[in-house]
């Protein structure tokens, strides 16, 4: 296990490409955490003195204002903290989800394994994405409520995975011999196939990190997302969208950002895959 | 084969039912109702209107006549768009969104195959690498960014394309949205390709074609693309589903007159009719789709049998 983690990260940073995207990732992180400290301007803060100012050193708006005269830098760097937030939260939860639907799926096998599996099939084959629009559209637009049903998307292909590695621990001698000591279902599942699975399923998890950040941006863009005076990058780009002819900033900053950050963690998500070389089922 | 299209026919069916009757229900249940103004309507108005409109029935009632009537083809009218069946409504928008698809499809098609073909065919030299990264690019990057990106530049400084707007039969109106659109299945398709296309061309049958001297278009055309088409096929189906859930993006930033706005607004609305009308044209769709997809394997691969 430890090996199989080691020549991952060897192969890993012999990876130029996926090298360079942990150095965007992290800094990108870095800056939504220690950015503020710099930046004199909060991000609810209206400047009506620079009401759509253009990026200028003047009052501190490196990357211009907002119409309502708010620092386009503060409200990036709060965009991308909340889409970051989302993106992992919403990933944990589909980790989770997926690790237990799938780890019970492949343990027990037979029949509950068919028709586990066909409800994964019937649900991918549901159109979620119209679900969860109605969803948030219902239930109002609540924070955890964008967790859970993102997340409730995600899980599915996170479940497969999980299956896939538990049918081949399943014949392990390790489980048999827990079976001969007598331990119940329940047990092994928890203490034997899931933290054997865990570790490649985990790096797996950060492939759909970008995936649940960009379906994120797509609700907030709708104007599904959080809600003012918080935005995600999603609003912060519909926002910028209706302004681009006056004011191509406030587009270009967060959108410039989000193509930015989902270009990276895909980058480094294809690379911790080859160096994993995880399969789908 | 006949008899299998038709067994899949006919298990389409319950599931469309499903998502009807979880539609139908989760809209209802939602807070709030179609009329719902800033000003409270007097109870007697609200109760015409709503006797009117067939809601003061119990919820079995008013789901038994909507099943009934959508069977008879008729989606109702809608509540918020007066004077306007869902019939009308989205048998005006969408060919709209049916053009901008299509051709947001076959572009990703046409496009990326052969270059999937072209990055397998120069397997780890510059013009794979170029190929790849670019496609990279066109995964990692929502439509809903392209698009505004590509309005600014296009439309804004060089001013070669409109940046929003729609006249019927305009080409030049739809390109920048199905560029768009199409970037993302485009750059899946190519990767696709070129995966399968290096799993083939490795293969026995294509060593033999190379060495009865055939040339290498002949052996692209006619023997290697079938197969390394297959994972394209069965991409297909949420290739569809995505350039759907684009196309609510960017219909609205174009100011395309489909049908893409209606998802939202009629669920914000509670345009009960327009809403439902909505998922049964997405659903019905990607069933479709499915199902052609089926068929499709059957002509790639032959060995494929529909026997159960």
């Amino acid at each position: 296990m430890s090996t199989l983690i080691d020549d991952a990260a060897r192969r890993l940073r012999a990876n130029p490409a996926a090298m360079c995207a942990l150095v965007v990732i992290s800094s990108i992180v870095a800056l939504t955490l220690i950015g503020p400290w710099f930046n004199p301007n909060g991000s609810e803060t209206l400047d009506w003195s620079h009401v759509a100012s253009q990026p200028a050193w003047a009052g501190a708006h490196w990357f211009g204002t907002d119409r309502l005269g708010r620092d386009l830098f503060a409200r990036t760097l709060d965009g991308a903290r909340i889409s970051l937030a989302v993106g992992l939260v919403a990933s944990a939860v589909s980790l989770l989800v997926g690790i237990g639907y799938g780890a019970v799926s492949g343990y027990i096998g037979g029949r509950t394994d068919h028709v586990m599996m066909r409800g994964i099939e019937i649900l991918s084959g549901l159109p979620l994405v119209f679900f969860i629009i109605f969803l948030t559209v219902i239930f109002g637009r609540s924070v955890y409520l964008l967790f859970l049903s993102i997340g409730a998307v995600g899980w599915l292909t996170m479940a497969r995975i999980v299956r896939g590695q538990t049918l081949s621990i399943r014949q392990r001698e390790f489980i048999e011999a827990a079976v001969a000591s007598g331990a119940g279902t329940a047990r092994i599942i928890a203490r034997h196939v899931i933290p054997n699975v865990i570790g490649p399923v985990v790096v797996y998890a950060t492939l759909t990190v970008p995936q649940i950040i960009m379906f994120e941006s797509f609700l907030s863009f709708l104007g599904l997302g959080i809600q003012e005076p918080h935005a995600s990058l999603g609003a912060l780009i519909a926002e910028g969208a209706g302004e681009m002819e006056a004011a191509p900033w406030i587009l270009l900053v967060p959108g410039g950002l989000l193509a930015l950050l989902l270009l990276a963690l895909n980058i480094l998500g294809d690379g911790l895959r080859d160096a994993l070389d995880v399969k789908e089922r | 084969m006949l008899r299998y299209f038709l067994t899949r026919l006919a298990g389409a069916v319950p599931t469309l039912f499903i998502i009807v009757t979880l539609a139908f229900f989760l809209i209802r249940a939602a807070p709030g109702g179609p009329f719902d103004q800033e000003q409270t309507l007097p109870p007697e108005i609200m109760a015409n209107l709503q006797r009117a409109y067939g809601l003061d029935q119990p919820m079995w009632t008013q789901y038994g006549r909507y099943l009934a009537a959508v069977l008879h083809g008729d989606f109702g009218p809608s509540f918020k768009y007066k004077d306007f069946s869902v019939t009308e409504l989205i048998g005006q928008g969408f060919p709209v969104t049916f053009e901008l698809g299509s051709i947001a499809m076959a572009l990703a098609l046409i496009l990326g195959v052969p270059i999937g073909t072209f990055a397998a065919l120069h397997h780890n030299r510059a013009a794979d690498y170029a190929a790849m990264s670019l496609a990279v690019v066109g995964i990692a990057i929502p439509s809903f960014v392209v698009l505004p990106f590509l309005g600014l530049l296009f439309g804004i400084y060089l001013h070669w394309l409109p940046v929003a707007g729609w006249e019927p039969g305009s080409i030049r109106h739809l390109a920048l949205p199905v560029v768009a659109l199409a970037l993302a299945p485009l750059s899946v398709i190519a990767r696709l390709v070129r995966a399968s296309m290096l799993e083939v061309l490795r293969s026995h049958f294509i060593r033999t074609a190379f060495a009865k001297g055939l040339p290498l278009h002949t052996v692209l055309v006619r023997h290697a693309l079938r197969p390394a088409l297959l994972p394209v096929a069965s991409y297909l189906p949420p290739a569809v589903a995505s350039i759907m859930t684009g196309s609510l993006v960017v219909e609205s930033i174009a100011g395309l007159p489909g049908i893409g706005r209606y998802m939202v607004q009629g669920a914000l609305n509670r345009d009960y009719t327009l809403v439902m009308g909505m998922v049964i044209i997405y659903s019905t769709l990607l069933i479709v789709m499915g199902l052609l997809v089926d068929l499709l394997y059957a002509w790639l691969d032959p060995r494929v049998r529909f026997e159960r």
